[in-house]
């Protein structure tokens, strides 16, 4: 069995997301719960810390695809942040750094949705 | 490093569930490890061997859990070929059109990346169908000389 964890914390106003072990097609779902509800709670400010992920597959990168539109459509987004770079290699690969925003620290990508809501 | 590539041949059928994604990423990387790839090109080779598994399990046996998929893995002097077989629905990879990220981020479409990734992170890529309905999907990644 693939070895997955999703973990969803508040921090301020934004939600971090922790992602840990395998993202594949057969745990991408777990994954998919968390953003749903963050859809329902009106949560539109993401943060995906990749910390402690390990793996990931197109299955994984679609789920952000997935969300990024509606997240964004709402003054959201979703950032990303502390990736290992086996991981960011394949996100490259796919030429996601044109559309997503990469932070080496979790707070430099909390931080810029502050920023933003004081300009 | 040549003389440390082994010749050998394994192989290994599971059912076509996604939880076997993670044993037939297992077996992929204790075989491309015994060949001498460094650790990077085992994370390609193991990713490009997980897209392709996860297109058989999503397009050929649409998610049904009763099919098979057979995982052979053949490590000759030069090349590390990978044959996978399914005995599920013919699906025509030609027919994919290389995905255009902007497109896909317009139309919140998030298929399709799989078989995008496996050209890039292969060195020879083959769709074939055999006989008794089977479809086959080979990659190949040359060994470092």
């Amino acid at each position: 069995m693939a070895d997955f964890n999703v973990n969803l914390r508040g921090v301020g106003p934004v939600s971090v997301i922790d992602v840990k072990g395998y993202l594949d097609a057969h745990t991408a779902p777990e994954l998919e719960n968390v953003f749903n509800k963050l859809l329902d709670d009106q949560q539109f400010k993401v943060v995906v810390n990749f910390n402690d992920l390990k793996y990931i597959s197109s299955a994984g990168l679609g789920v952000f695809m997935a969300y990024v539109e509606t997240m964004r459509e709402n003054l959201g987004d979703i950032k990303f942040s502390n990736m290992k770079e086996n991981v960011f290699n394949i996100f490259d690969l796919l030429g996601f750094p044109i559309l997503y925003e990469f932070y080496k620290d979790e707070n430099e990508a909390v931080g810029k949705f502050n920023d933003l809501d004081k300009s | 490093m040549n003389s440390s590539n082994k010749i050998f041949e394994k192989e290994i059928v599971v059912k076509s569930t996604t939880d076997n994604l993670s044993v037939l990423r297992s077996f992929t990387r204790s075989a491309a490890e015994e060949s001498g790839f460094s650790d990077e090109t085992v994370g390609k080779i193991i990713l490009a061997v997980d897209e392709a598994c996860t297109n058989i399990i999503k397009h050929a046996y649409k998610y049904s859990p009763d099919g098979e998929i057979k995982l052979s893995i053949k490590s000759e002097d030069n090349k590390f070929i990978i044959a996978i077989t399914d005995e599920g629905n013919h699906f025509d990879p030609n027919k994919i059109p290389e995905p255009n990220l902007s497109e896909y981020y317009k139309q919140r479409r998030i298929g399709g990346l799989g078989m995008f990734l496996i050209r890039k992170l292969m060195d020879d890529v083959k769709y074939s169908t055999l006989t008794g309905n089977k479809n086959q999907v080979v990659l190949v990644k040359y060994l470092p000389h």
